[in-house]
Parts: C-alpha cells; sequence; structure tokens
C-alpha cells in the first residue's frame, strides 16, 4: 500500500478556452489550481456553465488545457501523446455520466467487462467474473445478462459505477451521476459511492447539483465562472 | 462474448446486428451488385467459349492455300496470248498448293502444330431421280481431317470413316432427297467429274444452311471429280494453342511464300466482339464496385454520427484511438464480404434457373453458362477490400472524433 496522503491528481494553472483564434474564443477556465488526495470523496459544485463538466474532461484526460500542467498519481500529463493518454486514462480514471453512459448492443455484464477487453484485447473467463464481482458490489446479481437497455436509470448508473470501478482506477469522476434520478434512486446511487470509496484507495470527483448529496462528501469545491470560489472540508455526519 | 474474438470483432458484429435495418439494406445492396456480376461474367464467359467452340468446330486453325494470283495466263492458243485478269477467288478451274506434300511434311514437323491435312474443296451437283442440287463438296483424308474438324460428333447415323465410294452428307439434305445412310447418290461436278457414292454417314452441324449444302467424301474421288490429279486445294493444320495461330500462320507463309490464313484473322470481328464484352465487363464491374463503395461509405458515415456518444464513452473507458479505425474498417470489410458472399449465392441460384428457363425446344440450353467457382473467391476478395477501402473515410473520421465532444453530445 502507498501513502495514505500521496496525491492522486494536482491542477497547476489550468486554463481552458474553447474557439481559438476565431470571434468567438472564450475562457472557461481561469487558472486552477487543485490537489486531490489519495481517497478524498470531493463534492464539485457550481451554477450552470461554471466550468465543472469541462474541468472533468480535462481531468479525464478527454481533452487539453490550453495552459498549465496536470498530473495524475504524480504523472505529468500534458507532453503526452493521444497513445499514452489512452493507456493512462484506462489505468488510472473512472467515468460516470449522467446520461446514455452504457452500450445499448451489451448486456450490463458486458458493459462492465468493456476497459478490461480494450486493454487485453480478447475477453477470458478472468474479466467475466471480475464483471461479475463488481456486478455483485454494485448491488445487481440478477441482471448482469439484461441488455442495458432493458435496466432501470438506477441500475444503468450503478453498472456505469462497476464498469469505472472495474480497472481499480486512481480517481473516479462522476459528471452528475445522480441528476437523472428520482431522490431515492439517487441517495441509493450515492451511497452505493461512498461505500466503495471507504473500501478502497480510490478518489472520487463527484459533480452534483444537490446540496444535500453534496453534504456528504468530506471536501466541497464550488466553482464560479471558472474560477475556484470556495474549497472547504466538510464534516459528513454519519448514522 | 465469444473468447476467440478480438474486441473490435465483438463491437463491429453487436454494432452491425444492432443497426439491423441499415446492415441488411446494404449487404443487400452489395449482394445485389455481386450477383450481377456473377451473372453477367458467366454469360459472358459462356457465351465466349460456346462461340469460340462453334468457331473451331468447322474451321481449322490454319490454312494454307495457294498464292493469291493478280493475273495469269488462262489460255494459250495458237501463236496469240490471251491474258485474263482473275477477279473471282473461286476460278472454274481449280489451283493446287504447289508441292503440297513437301509443305505438308514441313508443316507437321513445326513445333505446336497438332495435326495437318489435305483437303480439296470445290462445288458439285447432287442429282437423284429428277433433282438436282448444288453443293460444296470437301474432299479429305478421314485419318486426318477427322482431327482437325469436330466432324465425328455431329455424326447422327452412319460413321465419318469414309472411302473411295463413300460419301457424307447434312441432315437437311438427305431429307430434302428423302435419303438415308446405305443409299446412293450421283455427285457431278462442272468439269464433267461424275460419281455414284454411296452414304456413308449423316452430319447434323446444326446450321440448315450447312446441313443442305455440304457434302464430304474422300481425298481421291475429289481431286478426280474436279479434275486435280494429285493436287489439293488447301493443307489445314490446327495447333496445341489455338491462340497462336497467327504467329504460327506469319512463319508458315515466310518459309513457303503460300498465302496462309489463320483462324484468328479471318475472325477479327469475332474476336473484337470478345474485346468488347470483355471491356464491358469490366465497366460493369467497375461500376458496381464503386456504387458498392459508396453504399457502404454513406451508411457508415451515418453510422459514425449514430454512435458518437458511444464512441465517446468507448475512449473514456480505455478505447484507443487505433481500436476504433479498425472497428469501422471490419464493419465495411465484413458488410462487403457477406454481402458478396450473398450476392454469390443469389447469382448462382439465379444462373441455374436461368439454365433451365433459357432453352430451346428440344431442351437444349440457349445459352451455354460457364461458371467458374474462383468467381465466389474473387468477388468475396474483391468486395472484402472495397468495404475496407469505402470504410477508410468514416473510419477515420470516427477515431478523430473528439470524445469530449462527443459525450458532450
Ligand atoms: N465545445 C465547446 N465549445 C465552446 N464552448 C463550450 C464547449 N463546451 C463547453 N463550452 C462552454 O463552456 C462553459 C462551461 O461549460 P460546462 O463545462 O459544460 O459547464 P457546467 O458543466 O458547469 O455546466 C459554458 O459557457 C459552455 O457554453
Ligand atoms: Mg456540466
Amino acid at each position: 500500500m502507498a501513502d495514505f496522503n500521496a496525491i492522486t491528481l494536482q491542477l497547476k494553472g489550468i486554463r481552458k478556452a474553447y474557439n481559438i483564434g476565431l470571434p468567438a474564443e472564450t475562457e472557461v477556465l481561469h487558472g486552477l489550481d487543485l490537489t486531490i488526495a489519495r481517497g478524498e470523496f470531493v463534492a464539485l459544485i457550481g451554477p450552470s456553465g461554471s466550468g465543472k463538466s469541462t474541468l472533468l474532461n480535462l481531468i479525464g484526460l478527454l481533452d487539453k488545457p490550453t495552459a498549465g500542467e496536470l498530473l495524475i498519481t504524480g504523472q505529468p500529463t500534458t507532453q503526452l501523446q493521444d497513445r499514452e493518454l489512452t493507456l493512462l486514462r484506462a489505468k488510472a480514471i473512472g467515468f460516470v455520466f449522467q446520461f446514455h453512459n452504457l452500450l445499448p448492443e451489451f448486456t450490463a455484464l458486458e458493459n462492465v467487462m468493456l476497459p478490461l477487453l480494450a486493454a487485453r484485447g480478447r475477453p477470458d473467463e478472468a474479466m467475466r467474473l471480475r464483471a461479475a464481482e463488481l456486478i455483485e458490489q454494485v448491488g445487481l446479481t440478477n441482471v448482469g445478462k439484461h441488455m442495458s437497455n432493458d435496466l432501470s436509470g438506477g441500475q444503468q448508473q450503478r453498472v456505469a459505477i462497476a464498469r469505472a470501478l472495474v480497472m481499480q482506477p486512481a480517481l473516479v469522476l462522476a459528471d452528475e451521476p445522480t441528476g437523472n434520478l428520482d431522490t431515492k434512486a439517487a441517495d441509493n446511487v450515492f451511497d452505493l459511492l461512498r461505500r466503495v470509496n471507504e473500501a478502497s484507495d480510490t478518489s472520487f470527483l463527484i459533480v452534483t447539483h444537490d446540496p444535500r448529496l453534496a453534504q456528504r462528501c468530506d471536501r466541497i469545491i464550488e466553482l464560479v465562472d471558472g474560477r475556484i470560489d470556495s474549497d472547504k472540508a466538510n464534516r459528513v455526519s454519519r448514522p | 462474448m465469444n473468447s476467440a474474438m478480438p474486441f473490435e470483432w465483438i463491437l463491429a458484429i453487436r454494432f452491425m446486428r444492432q443497426a439491423r435495418m441499415q446492415t441488411l439494406l446494404i449487404m443487400a445492396g452489395v449482394a445485389l451488385g455481386v450477383s450481377v456480376i456473377v451473372f453477367i461474367s458467366a454469360l459472358i464467359s459462356g457465351l465466349q467459349s460456346n462461340l469460340f467452340r462453334r468457331t473451331l468446330d468447322f474451321q481449322a486453325q490454319i490454312i494454307i492455300l495457294p498464292p493469291k494470283e493478280v493475273s495469269r495466263p488462262l489460255h494459250q492458243a495458237g501463236g496469240g496470248v490471251m491474258l485474263a485478269t482473275l477477279v473471282q477467288p473461286r476460278a472454274q478451274r481449280l489451283q493446287s498448293v504447289d508441292q503440297w506434300q513437301t509443305v505438308l511434311a514441313q508443316v507437321a514437323k513445326m513445333d505446336g502444330v497438332s495435326v495437318v491435312a489435305p483437303v480439296v474443296s470445290g462445288a458439285g451437283f447432287i442429282v437423284r431421280g429428277e433433282a438436282n442440287k448444288a453443293v460444296g463438296l470437301t474432299g479429305i483424308e478421314p485419318e486426318t481431317y477427322l482431327q482437325l474438324i469436330a466432324l465425328n460428333s455431329k455424326i447422327i447415323a452412319g460413321t465419318a470413316n469414309i472411302t473411295g465410294t463413300d460419301i457424307l452428307v447434312g441432315m437437311d439434305l438427305a431429307k430434302d432427297l428423302g435419303v438415308w445412310t446405305g443409299d446412293k447418290l450421283n455427285l457431278q461436278t462442272a468439269s464433267g467429274g461424275t460419281a455414284t457414292l454411296s452414304i456413308r454417314g449423316i452430319f447434323d452441324f446444326g446450321n440448315s444452311g450447312l446441313n443442305s449444302r455440304s457434302v464430304y467424301i474422300a481425298l481421291r474421288t475429289a481431286q478426280s471429280l474436279l479434275d486435280l490429279s494429285g493436287g489439293v486445294t488447301s493443307v489445314e493444320a490446327n495447333l496445341d494453342a489455338p491462340f497462336t495461330a497467327e504467329t504460327v500462320a506469319q512463319t508458315i507463309q515466310a518459309q513457303t511464300g503460300l498465302k496462309v490464313d489463320s483462324w484468328i484473322a479471318t475472325n477479327a470481328q469475332f474476336f473484337s466482339a470478345l474485346e468488347a464484352q470483355s471491356m464491358s465487363n469490366t465497366v460493369i464491374r467497375f461500376f458496381v464496385g464503386l456504387t458498392a463503395a459508396l453504399g457502404i461509405a454513406s451508411v457508415l458515415v451515418v453510422s459514425v454520427v449514430q454512435k458518437s456518444k458511444a464512441i465517446g464513452i468507448l475512449r473514456a473507458t480505455g478505447t484507443s484511438r487505433q481500436q476504433i479505425l479498425r472497428l469501422f474498417l471490419l464493419q465495411g470489410a465484413l458488410t462487403g464480404l457477406m454481402g458478396s458472399l450473398l450476392g454469390a449465392l443469389v447469382g448462382w441460384l439465379f444462373l441455374n434457373a436461368w439454365r433451365n428457363i433459357a432453352v430451346n425446344a428440344d431442351g437444349t440450353p440457349i445459352f451455354v453458362i460457364d461458371f467458374d467457382p474462383m468467381l465466389f473467391v474473387y468477388a468475396a476478395v474483391g468486395a472484402t477490400l472495397v468495404g475496407i477501402l469505402a470504410a477508410l473515410f468514416p473510419a477515420l473520421q470516427a477515431a478523430r472524433l473528439d470524445p469530449a465532444v462527443a459525450i458532450r453530445g
């Protein structure tokens, strides 16, 4: 086991502008500095259009910042080529999005296997077992064989969480993972994220609009107009 | 998920299965194109080999004739000299090939010559009772001539093995005259020759002109009837490789100074028709290939747009650009391959149906169809390549897709 205080994510002066060189050029993120330690469970809040999704895409290596440096588990990433970024992303980062997380062509179990399959090229029994184990861990034992479209919204998000965890990433990025769910389902999904976090070293960065859910995180970062407006530790009251 | 299958294959097949209607329609399009190619190719190659066979069934590949004359003394009487210009190729008096035995021996020794035969041909009349029929008579030595021309296979009664007093007549002539094998006929020529011959065999060339106007008799009989004493009007040969006939003909002509025709030169029209057919077949293949490529490309371009979210999610979960590229190339290749196999099958079924429909009254096919099973292989390989080429642009588009934009939708 590595040092508990090891740094999972570090942002140094991250800027992001869209439509560079065009009249419509706009800077969305204005020089962010941020560090997330191993095992932290962080909420990212802020008004719509403040740049939360843009930030998550940068951290997830899906997009490149216009300036600044971004380190994942200590590794600088801005100079990496697409191939290396893909490998690092596959190894270190798990994604959960708000909608359409799953590929409708595949069963729930197969969706969970996809990252392993992409990394190793061919399916094998070990992959299937690993995926089944995660399906069970997210409380979906009986739906693994169902096509992902046949699942409820809450079930789909659980499958997406299982898929995000299958490579044992250092960091899970969730962009409004409960935004599409009713209160009860949202609570359950959030509980699941929390439990997974407590049982592992995986750090979580969760975008949410729901103050009630944000209050259940260890730390709350608020983004306003592309700047970090506040970044506070939060004492979580546990039942 | 099949464990033997690589990631990209699993994805490609699932994507294609999921977009069932698109996949089926484009495969049907490719299949239709390939079935047209299979059908037309088989028809054209059948037509070609049929024409080829029909031509060489009746005609020697090389015919050696006396040199073409510009003018010659026709008649010398008293002190005066009368010159006549010979305009018609067939003179009243036939001309013999000079020293034909030497020519024949010389040609027989040449490389690639499979058979050489002396031939006497001229005009005559068949007289039987009141009936009087003009015929073209051919004097042959059956031992050699029957190897030159497929006469044996055309005999419907009796035999083609004729001797001095035998004659072979066509089916139509026999019917006109009301005669059959064993009956006797009187054959006369303009030069005053006459002979009574017995019908040894009846042939059917499948052509009423030939069936009613050609007769075959023994070489010696023809020589005496046509007043050629010991001469022949042509020496004819076949080769192991029929398509070398023109060069061989030119060699013989250079060596002997005689006039030498090859079947290639005398059927120039036939050969240019063959060329035109091959050309139009190539044009058809090109356009079918192009149409299939455009169809596959357009389906995949749409698919890239429809699947952009899925591509974004795949990229976010560790799928590389190369894997996305291969995923779409593979869909193009599979569409081409499956479409072509389906098309080859449909084309083949269509050919079989055609064989049964397009028949003469007697049940023989109107068109002989020549189906080469390798065509399946060529079609499959060709269509797969077309599919990959067609998929290139959409696949590059998919691989270049910005995952952040794709996921945002
Ligand atoms: N691809 C893009 N091109 C141009 N502008 C963009 C693009 N993506 C996001 N934006 C803009 O960046 C800003 C931040 O968007 P986003 O990160 O989605 O905010 P949030 O997730 O906090 O609602 C918005 O003003 C949005 O319009
Ligand atoms: Mg957002």
